[in-house]
């Protein structure tokens, strides 16, 4: 008979792979077999825990003790001494002040760290993301069996919308009602997508989810299948994310074998299949005609709306395409009500967001906490300030679609409203933190290099403005922009907003709109001084 | 000859079995073009010509995907594929020295191979792995946190 006293888990993000995850793994299971412990001790490979600093890590449950980086030496130590005698391995433990995400949620049980709201991350990190087993156990596919035997879709679609739940790609649609226009739209063969092509730099909140929860979103589809009125779904995954597609892979023929997936499901007349589809690299494709597009094996080029996807998407039938966050909220929701999940976050957006903090700070990782929350709570909670203690200058948010916030914003509520009303975007949950050493004028660079490269080159106005804008924007750096410049800049920045045919050419003048507005003495000091006051752009007098 | 032979028959395989694994479908296109793209290193006109017989498609139309997309190629690529992060949050974690390093200790311009055929350099959008920038890719291996010191250690883990 096993009694199981302890819980040992891996992680298994790439860099701990990289790291020599596995062979540590291989270790741990040699060194409790050879202490004979076998039976009192359960060794699971996780997913990403949100902390690469300290990576490969090795937690140990109950006393949530963390220990990283782990090398394959010091597992004969570790064994030893934590699970043989019971006591903490001494030298072995991650620094705590370099702990985020879910360890920080760990170690915030422990009193050391503030505590995050884990709502789609609740299980990642603390399952085997490739056992079906562990997700059920942790009330996995119950929010399915639910809708399927308790709720009819009008009921789903209620629940969504009292939830409040919105779209966490971006645009902050209001999810029940998109389930609701492909319910309505004609036809009876309908499609629900996953959009998982997350490419929005500084962005790897879906990562995480699908490599360490790859169930949840299984469950999401099936639910917002059986809502709408699909049978068939697709996962659109980004090509580089070769863990996460082995996962789901996985994932789906475990749901397939016991019926979760396929013909009758819970007994219902419910039927309902899933492929994945892999991207080949292209960041367009996370715009969801692009995405169609792509499935249907050509250019990832937007199409021209309206009509939108919920009525003309996936071989012109009516489809239904999510965000990865997005899906993994419906479960919760349909499990715990919208009461339930009106109790986090602003009135105006509920719930949590996923936000992954990079740049300048002490810590950088990925929390999960309830909308509203300010820049400065972030920095100084999450962050533990910025390095070297310098003074924060802006953070770019939500990937290079989003918004450079000056620190004159760091108070304004992060949620969908506040932003709009300040007049910045939330975007997809990257907090770029850039401290004094930061150039304007070099960020901006980088950014409108990103959106002339990744620009699919279909409409005018992006393929040429973004590249007008990025060589206006190095010769400033190289110190040979004129005055005038900064005219044709904002004009190229409003031309890009009314006349791109989608999402990335509308928000791609973003970077340049926000430097004029709050940085606007720096950009001018290149062109009048030709000096970078941070010393940062090369001034070097070459033009292009 | 016999080399020109041998490649073709290489070739004819990798799109066997890629189309053998996804089914005649213009929806697994991509799927197949990355297949093949993979065992072969990039998309020969000849890989092109057969898919498109197989597949009942244009050549223009799989030229015009194949042209599209970051991780196909229509070019023959070097025996390793060094991919540099150049988006903003590795950039601001000191990815620009970084790439500086590169640069120098392998004499290679973005999207150049080398005259050996070791290397091709090239350099892409976000690849989700901020947490620890600067990041590359080598191939399959991921190298976070890069150093411009570590860069001469790091190359010469490959031959």
């Amino acid at each position: 008979m096993k009694a199981i006293r302890s819980m040992v888990l891996v992680s298994s993000d790439p860099v701990s792979i990289e790291r020599g995850a596995k062979e540590v793994y291989q270790a741990l299971q040699r060194e409790i077999k050879e202490f004979d412990l076998e039976n009192e001790i359960s060794l699971t490979m996780v997913g990403d825990v949100g902390r690469h600093e300290a990576s490969p890590l090795v937690i140990i449950y109950p006393e949530a003790v963390i220990y990283g980086p782990v090398k394959e030496g010091d597992v004969h130590f570790l064994v030893e001494e934590h699970l043989y005698k019971g006591r903490i391995a001494a030298g072995l433990q991650a620094p705590v002040r370099e702990l985020s995400g879910k360890i920080a949620w760990l170690s915030a049980r422990k009193g050391t760290l503030p505590a995050e709201q884990r709502i789609v991350l609740e299980r990642a990190g603390i399952i085997d993301p490739d056992s079906i087993d562990d997700y059920i156990i942790h009330d996995g596919y119950q929010a399915l069996a639910k809708a399927l035997t308790q709720m009819n879709p009008e009921q789903i679609f209620d629940t969504l919308e009292k939830a409040g739940l919105r779209g966490r790609g971006g645009a902050g649609f209001p999810t029940g009602t998109k389930w609701r226009f492909v319910k309505k739209a004609s036809g009876t063969k309908k499609y629900v997508i996953c959009n998982a092509d997350e490419s929005e730099p500084g962005t790897f909140k879906d990562r995480l989810i699908l490599e360490g929860d790859p169930h949840a979103i299984i469950e999401a589809l099936a639910i917002a299948a059986y809502a709408v009125g699909a049978d068939e779904g697709y996962i659109y995954i980004r090509g580089e994310y070769t863990l996460a597609q082995q996962r789901l892979h996985r994932a789906i023929e475990q749901a397939r074998e016991i019926g979760f997936l396929g013909e009758n499901i819970f007994g219902t007349e419910f039927k309902f299949d899933l492929h994945i589809h892999s991207g080949a690299g292209a960041y367009i494709c996370g715009e969801e005609t692009a995405l169609i597009e792509s499935i249907e094996g050509k250019r990832g080029e937007p199409r021209a709306r309206p009509p939108y996807p919920t009525t003309n998407g996936l071989w012109d039938k009516p489809t239904l395409v999510n965000n990865v966050e997005t899906l993994a909220n419906v479960g919760p929701i349909l499990r715990n009500g919208a009461q339930w999940y009106r109790s986090f976050g602003t009135p105006s957006s509920p719930g949590t967001k996923v936000y992954t903090i990079l740049g300048k700070t002490n810590v950088t990782g990925l929390i999960e906490v309830p909308m509203g929350i300010t820049l400065r709570e972030v920095i100084a909670i999450y962050g533990k300030g910025i390095k070297d203690e310098k003074p924060f200058k802006l953070a770019q948010t939500g990937g290079s679609s989003g918004s450079i916030i000056p620190a004159s914003l760091q108070d304004t509520p992060m949620d969908f409203d506040s932003f709009a009303k300040a007049g910045v975007a939330l975007g997809s949950g990257a907090l770029l933190i850039c401290d004094e050493d930061t150039c304007v004028v070099d960020l901006a660079k980088v950014l409108l290099n990103f959106f002339r490269k990744e620009s699919c080159g279909k409409c005018t106005p992006c393929r040429i403005g973004n590249q007008r804008a990025y060589e206006i924007l190095t010769n400033i750096s190289e110190g040979t922009g004129a005055l005038s410049d900064l005219t044709d800049l904002a004009l190229l920045s409003d031309n890009l907003y009314q006349l791109s045919n989608c999402g990335l050419g509308q928000t791609a003048g973003a970077p340049i709109r926000d430097i004029l507005n709050y940085f606007r003495a720096e950009v001018e000091a290149h062109i009048r001084l030709k000096v970078c006051p941070t010393g940062v752009c090369p001034m070097s007098g070459k033009r292009i | 000859m016999t080399i020109e032979i041998k490649e073709n028959t290489a070739i004819q395989q990798a799109v066997d079995e890629a189309i053998k694994r996804y089914g005649i479908k213009q929806d697994e296109l991509i799927p197949i073009l990355n297949d093949v793209n993979r065992a072969i290193g990039f998309l020969p006109g000849e890989a092109l010509d057969e898919i498109s017989k197989q597949l009942k498609l244009p050549k223009s139309q799989l030229f015009s995907v194949a042209s599209f997309y970051r991780m196909l190629s229509t070019k023959p690529r070097g025996r390793h594929v060094i991919q540099f992060c150049e988006n903003a949050p590795c950039h601001v974690a000191g990815g620009r020295q970084v790439w500086q390093a590169l640069v120098d200790e392998i004499h290679l311009n973005a999207e150049e191979t080398s005259a050996d055929g070791k290397w091709s350099l090239v350099t892409t959008s976000c690849l989700g792995i901020c947490g620890v920038g600067p990041v590359m890719i080598i191939d399959d291996d991921i190298f976070g946190n890069v150093d411009p010191k570590t860069i001469p250690d790091i190359l010469s883990r490959y031959h």
